[in-house]
């Protein structure tokens, strides 16, 4: 057992799955000898040496495309996009190829590839270093997004991507890179993708979420504990599947609900949510399903207040969520 | 010896480009009777594909193609009944069991890649196959295919320059018929040959007569070779006529002139091909009749077969979108 942060226990999970599998490898911009920008490959390089940690050309789209054609051949490729706002140049590769690639075979192929990707907000990333992309590619058939929040879901949900026979983009929130830490066990332990965690359970109001937002909701959480208001969090950890049950068993305990997410508003990964608990669950709810997100502005701004006014904050979560209890 | 087996060599590179077209020619038939909704042709190229898979080995190298490969395709081991089965979008279609368009071939079995509509997707996946095969120390050797076209895509710039780097046992195989669907070439590229451009990502580019199939094995001979001794890639662009319109959806005639067509024709690679093998007194009119004739059986057997054969269950619509 050791206390590691977020980064540190997906570099775990890469040394693990490499050390393992010899057609695992590693391909991205600087995730050589650099060990990554953020330095999450660090160390790989060192023990496995330049061909199975690759310093890919600075183009996103053929790290993807030549991930697809090795995974083709039956390799276990795990690609980086450096910041999940520089993936659209690979759009078409992960949403016409990857995704696409058994139901257009009918099976015949399958594309068993990891896109690793750091996003989110709330670091001074401005515009382009700041996005959440999950609305775009949860929306694909055919594609996995998971979105792990403390190191322990981390670590077993990578290895379990990695070990998937489907394409899995694998979202990993840039501000719990080092602040969130938490216990990971040395013995081997699994996460299946999939499956949402009851973060915190409470019995007047839930929240649905993920990524940073599960530990800003845990904080909105705590502070109205104080004010004898019991909050329930539930943080999906899988985007697509979705873990339907578990949001909908929350629902139907506490009859309240916040669907908190840090993408923009507007047609937002919350939406699809919403939209399953509005008709799987109408007859439990007390109140109107609320959405708390991100502003519907064209991307996170650089400078400090306006970075602050963007993104939803533990004061917000904990406003929206008494009104709501009041509703 | 040697030239015996030449000489069948030579041969059934006739009459896989012959075959090819019978079996085009039979599926723009099954489109104007309502049979087929959709036909993409190879018709003019049969030469650049045939000369190309001559080189390579079925079932050991890996085939990363494009929608005008038909010759290709059954040179590397697709049956004509595999073909109408995917023409006419039945169940047992091995490319896709009928879920996607015709000519959009896959066939697991031969290593040849499912690939999709947008244009240029396959080249990156070419590359990355033979990434794998390097990384793993395989004896195999990644081809893959698109027209000139194509080649203004990033993702075949992306593609090139990786392979360049790495030095990968890939074959990029551009075959210029001229046109994308209306665009001439001149609008497409300022350089006159789509094979100037290897120079720029550092390896070989080569151009050659895509109407002659001799000429185009050789060159794919030399890049296939050169790829297995770890030499690294090698672009090849075969010249071709396209001597249909795009699709079975589009009209030629409205941008391309009579002349213009009728020049064409008169680079028919199976024309100029059979009056060589005549020439060189390989085949006589009795032997190309047998030829012909056994073509026409195949055909008219595909054609039957397929016809035959079962549509998709619709129970099936929402398989395969994740593994089972």
């Amino acid at each position: 057992m050791a206390e590691l942060n977020l980064l540190e226990a997906i570099n775990r999970a890469l040394d693990e799955a490499m050390a393992a599998d010899d057609r695992v490898y590693v391909i991205g911009e600087d995730v050589g000898v650099r060990g990554g920008v953020f330095r999450v490959t660090d160390g790989l390089h060192a023990k496995y040496g330049e061909k199975r940690v690759i310093d890919a050309p600075l183009a996103e789209s053929i790290i993807i495309g030549s991930s697809i054609g090795a995974a083709l051949y039956g390799m276990r490729p795990v690609a980086e996009i450096q910041f999940a706002d520089f993936i659209f140049p690979a759009f078409n590769q992960i949403i016409s190829e990857a995704a696409r690639m058994r139901y257009r075979s009918n099976n015949a192929w399958e594309v068993p590839m990891v896109i690793r990707t750091p996003y989110g907000g709330g670091i001074h990333g401005a515009l382009y270093h700041s996005q959440s992309i999950e609305a775009f590619f949860t929306h694909i058939p055919g594609l996995k997004v998971v979105a792990p929040s403390t190191p322990y879901d981390a670590k077993a949900l990578l290895l379990a991507s990695i070990a998937d026979p489907d394409p899995v983009l694998f979202l990993e929130h840039k501000k719990c890179y080092r602040l969130i830490k938490g216990f990971v066990p040395d013995e081997a332990y699994t996460v299946p993708i999939g499956v949402a965690d009851v973060a915190r359970e409470g019995s007047d109001v839930s929240v649905i979420t993920y990524g940073l937002m599960r530990h800003y909701a845990v904080e909105a959480a705590e502070m109205l504990a104080a004010e004898d208001i019991s909050v329930e969090v539930i943080d999906l950890r899988t985007l697509r599947p979705l873990d339907r049950e578990t949001v909908l068993a929350s629902v139907r305990k506490t009859n309240k609900v916040l669907v908190l997410y840090e993408d923009n508003l507007f047609g937002g990964y919350g939406a699809e949510v919403a939209a399953i608990i509005a008709q799987d669950a109408f007859e439990h709810l007390d109140g109107p399903v609320q959405r708390l997100a991100g502003l519907d502005i064209p991307a996170m701004p650089y400078s400090a207040p306006l970075e602050n006014e963007f993104l939803p904050t533990p004061e917000k979560i904990a406003n929206t969520l008494r009104d709501l209890v009041n509703y | 010896m040697k030239q015996e087996r030449d000489q069948a060599q030579l041969i059934e590179m006739f009459r896989l480009m012959a075959l090819a077209r019978a079996l085009d020619e039979r599926m723009w038939q099954l489109n104007r009777q309502g049979k087929a909704p959709f036909v993409i042709s190879c018709q003019g190229h049969e030469a650049a594909q045939v000369g190309a898979a001559m080189a390579l080995r079925p079932k050991q190298d890996w085939i990363v193609p494009y929608y005008r490969d038909l010759a290709m395709m059954l040179a590397i081991g697709v049956t004509p009944r595999e073909v109408m089965l995917g023409l006419l979008a039945k169940a047992d279609d091995p490319s896709s069991g009928g879920r996607q368009m015709p000519a959009h071939y896959s066939h697991r079995a031969l290593n040849i890649v499912s690939h999709s509509s947008p244009t240029g997707t396959q080249v990156p996946h070419a590359v990355g196959i033979a990434m794998a095969a390097q990384m793993r120390g395989d004896d195999v050797v990644a081809w893959t295919s698109f027209g000139e076209g194509t080649s203004s895509q990033g993702d075949v710039h992306e593609a090139m320059n990786l392979a360049g780097v790495m030095k990968l046992p890939v074959i990029f195989f551009c075959e210029n018929n001229g046109y994308a669907i209306s665009v001439p070439q001149r609008k497409q590229m300022g350089v006159e040959n789509v094979s100037d451009r290897a120079q720029g990502y550092g390896f070989p580019g080569v151009t050659v007569d895509g109407t002659n199939v001799l000429e185009v094995y050789e060159a794919m001979t030399a890049a296939v070779e050169r790829a297995r001794q770890g030499h690294g890639p090698t672009l090849i662009e075969a010249k071709c006529v396209r001597l249909t319109a795009h699709s079975s959806d589009d009209n030629d005639r409205t941008y391309r002139s009579a002349d213009d067509l009728k020049a064409m024709k008169t680079r028919d690679p199976i024309h100029s091909y059979e009056a060589y093998l005549r020439s060189e007194e390989i085949l006589d009119d009795a032997k190309i009749a047998s030829i012909r004739d056994e073509i026409k059986a195949q055909v008219n057997d595909a054609t039957i077969f397929a016809e035959k054969a079962p549509l998709p269950d619709p129970m099936t619509v929402q398989r395969y979108v994740y593994a089972e």
